[in-house]
């Protein structure tokens, strides 16, 4: 297991060096130079001038890069253009935010999406499995900003039951987290439940019609033992590929469904910096999100690794 | 082989104690066609026999055999007609199949494919337990202790070592053994085997089919043996029954059936096959193909491949006897000598 992970670790090195080299030519190449931001209105050539050497814009590009790269493995992503704060800091404020909302998302996703897969494909044809994928299909049309203002007018002001907005740290009150929070992963999650369950269904189908399936069947196995032991332990490597990308997905892109909710997390951020060209900004969390890709990715290559035996005889 | 074997439609009513599985007149038909694809099939299998099922492919016999196993999918075919005795209880396979605590329990299947018919996320040993912990109970430590003991009876070495390997560990014909174990996990009375050797090379199919044949012997459980090769069956038969378009058109004792053949397509296949001690010439064929059930002629459906057909044959044969234990389902039945030459 060690050894397969160090291999896939090595893999994901040059990974992210080419995604770094891609971050910072992104900046360079964006129109619009942020310094004019900073400048203020006069545009000083003079104050520009002390800019650009205060941010060594000055210096050969392959200078820029390298030290660009060694401080970000320091930990170092640069200074906000914009509020001065540290980028890290920034980041590290909003990213245990947003991994909550993704994680209890995820927790509908799967509860909903995985369950129904399942039925869906084992009556096939039959009333469940339209009514499953109707409703999937409706998850997949409505948008989430319309579900989430419609949650919040009957939730939270028709029926007062959960606060509509805002954002409390699961350290500070963890019953209280867990319900701000909510609504919004509801959101998120219903609408990633419906991919879910159409790629939970189409593994299951595959996986049912095996031969190993009627073996499970000739041995005089309980229906549910067999659907759910034999086909769906064989069905779930697409569902943890699919969960990784979701995850990775969900960390970068909950901007609407955050902003309905006003809640504070990376979304949020990733929006104002690229308004306001806030390009340290911008370029660390691009880099922080690969990183995150590349990480459920590891996890979901040590998934494949705890359900196939083949890679773990090698 | 069963001395006193007729034809299963005149043996009188009650089932002789010996008799394992006998099936009376199956006929299913799946949805959407208006043809019968099992036509009226009956045959019977004793404790200790093997009854090989012989045809081309989709003649019927893997229907069959799935159809008496309960394991063809719900709601795609309709059970026309036919009674399964299993250990002297009827069923009346119209309204149910066979209970399902009897299957991998008292009747067991084995497959075409070794390939697949395992699961890949399991190990073997995990895969032969599961099958005595559903129908004996008892603790893990017991079912792997058996588990362990059925692989040194399906004559697998280091079989410690195997329980805990995975099936992509294994070869086809190691794979076909540890099917072999499953089905026996619990002693059946019947093992119902489904083409076990077609996908497996010569040397592996031989050891095989020893290894069944040894296991009907040292535990007199039947076995129904579906095959298209010849060869197969005259290695291990007893009885056979060779089915075109969904019906039995010949059934008897092996050697009635090599020796003696009756049914014009039965002779077709016999000359079809290479024999060691007449080597030369070309093999004879049958001419055309099996009809699609659609198109299946009306009468002796194998009219229309037929040397002998006459407009006699557009009314359905019945079975006639043609020696001891042997029927054919054909109007020419018992063959005169001429048309046996003329074949």
């Amino acid at each position: 297991m060690f050894l397969f992970l160090t291999r896939r670790l090595l893999i994901a090195v040059p990974t992210i060096l080419l995604i770094s080299i891609f971050v910072f030519a992104l900046q360079k190449l964006l129109p619009g130079d942020p310094l004019l931001v900073l400048a203020g209105e006069e545009r000083d050539p003079q104050v520009l001038e002390l800019l650009r050497e205060k941010y060594r814009l000055n210096d050969p590009l392959a200078v820029q890069y390298f030290t660009w790269v060694t401080n970000a493995l320091q930990g170092d992503l640069g200074i906000s253009l914009r509020t001065n704060q540290p980028v890290s800091e920034l980041i590290l404020q909003k990213l245990p935010v947003t991994l909550q909302l993704a994680a209890m998302s995820m927790v509908f996703a799967l509860t909903i999406g995985v369950p129904a897969g399942i039925l869906s494909a084992y009556k096939k044809g039959s009333l469940t499995d339209y009514i499953a994928n109707v409703v999937a299909l409706s998850g997949l049309s409505i948008p989430n900003f319309w579900l989430g203002i419609m949650l919040i007018l009957l939730v939270s002001v028709k029926w007062q039951l959960l606060p509509a907005s805002g954002y409390v740290p699961l350290s500070e009150d963890f019953g209280q987290s867990l319900r701000t929070m909510l609504m919004p992963s509801f959101v998120l999650g219903t609408a990633l439940a419906a991919t879910m369950m159409r790629h939970t269904r189409s593994a299951m189908l595959s996986v049912l019609s095996a031969d190993y399936v009627r073996t499970a069947r000739a041995k005089g196995l309980r229906e549910r033992r067999v659907v759910l032991k034999h086909a769906f332990r064989n069905a779930l490597t697409p569902i943890v590929t699919l969960t990784a990308l979701l995850f990775g997905e969900l960390v970068a892109g909950a901007v609407l469904t955050e902003q309905i909710f006003t809640i504070p997390g990376f979304g949020k951020l990733v929006v104002d910096a690229v308004f306001n060209r806030d390009y340290a900004v911008v370029q660390g969390i691009v880099l922080v999100t690969a990183v995150g890709f590349i990480f459920m990715n590891l996890l979901a290559d040590a998934m494949y690794y705890i359900l196939n035996p083949r890679l773990r005889g090698q | 082989m069963s001395s006193d074997h007729c034809p299963p439609s005149e043996r009188p009513a009650g089932t002789a104690p010996a008799d394992i599985l006998r099936l009376t007149d199956f006929k299913l038909r799946f949805r959407g066609q208006s043809v019968a694809t099992v036509n009226g099939v009956s045959l019977t299998v004793s404790a200790g026999e093997i009854l090989c099922i012989v045809g081309e492919s989709g003649c019927g016999k893997s229907v069959t055999a799935m159809s008496v196993m309960g394991l063809l999918p719900k709601g795609t075919s309709d059970v026309l007609s036919g009674d399964l005795s299993f250990m002297g209880k009827t069923y009346d396979l119209r309204r149910q199949n066979l209970p399902p605590h009897l299957r991998g329990n008292q009747i067991a299947m084995i497959f075409q494919e070794p390939m697949t018919s395992l699961n890949p996320a399991f190990s073997v040993g995990d895969q032969i337990a599961e099958s005595v912990l559903q129908h004996q109970g008892g603790t893990r430590a017991e079912a792997m202790q058996r588990a362990r003991d059925l692989l040194v009876k399906v004559g697998i070495s280091a079989p410690d070592q195997r329980l805990k390997e995975y099936p992509y560990q294994l070869s086809g014909g190691m794979r076909q053994r540890v099917m072999i174990a499953i089905a026996l996990a619990n002693d059946p009375k019947l093992l119902i085997a489904d083409e076990p050797t077609t996908a497996l090379d010569v040397t592996i199919q031989a050891q095989i089919l020893d290894l069944i044949d040894e296991l009907r012997r040292d535990t007199g459980m039947g076995t129904m043996m579906i095959t298209h090769d010849l060869g197969v069956v005259a290695e291990i038969a007893d009885n056979v029954a060779v089915m075109y378009g969904g019906e039995i058109v010949e059934y008897g004792p092996v050697r009635e059936i090599f020796a003696n053949p009756q049914h014009p397509y039965t002779i077709g296949l016999m000359s079809a096959m290479p024999r060691l001690d007449r080597p030369g010439g070309r093999l004879a064929i049958v001419p055309g193909s099996v009809p699609a059930i659609e198109n299946m002629p009306s009468g002796c459906r194998f009219r229309t491949r037929c040397a002998f057909a006459n407009e006699r044959c557009t009314e359905r044969p019945l079975p006639k006897a043609a020696g001891s234990g042997h029927h054919a389902t054909c109007h020419f039945a018992p063959l005169e000598d001429h048309i046996r030459v003329q074949a």
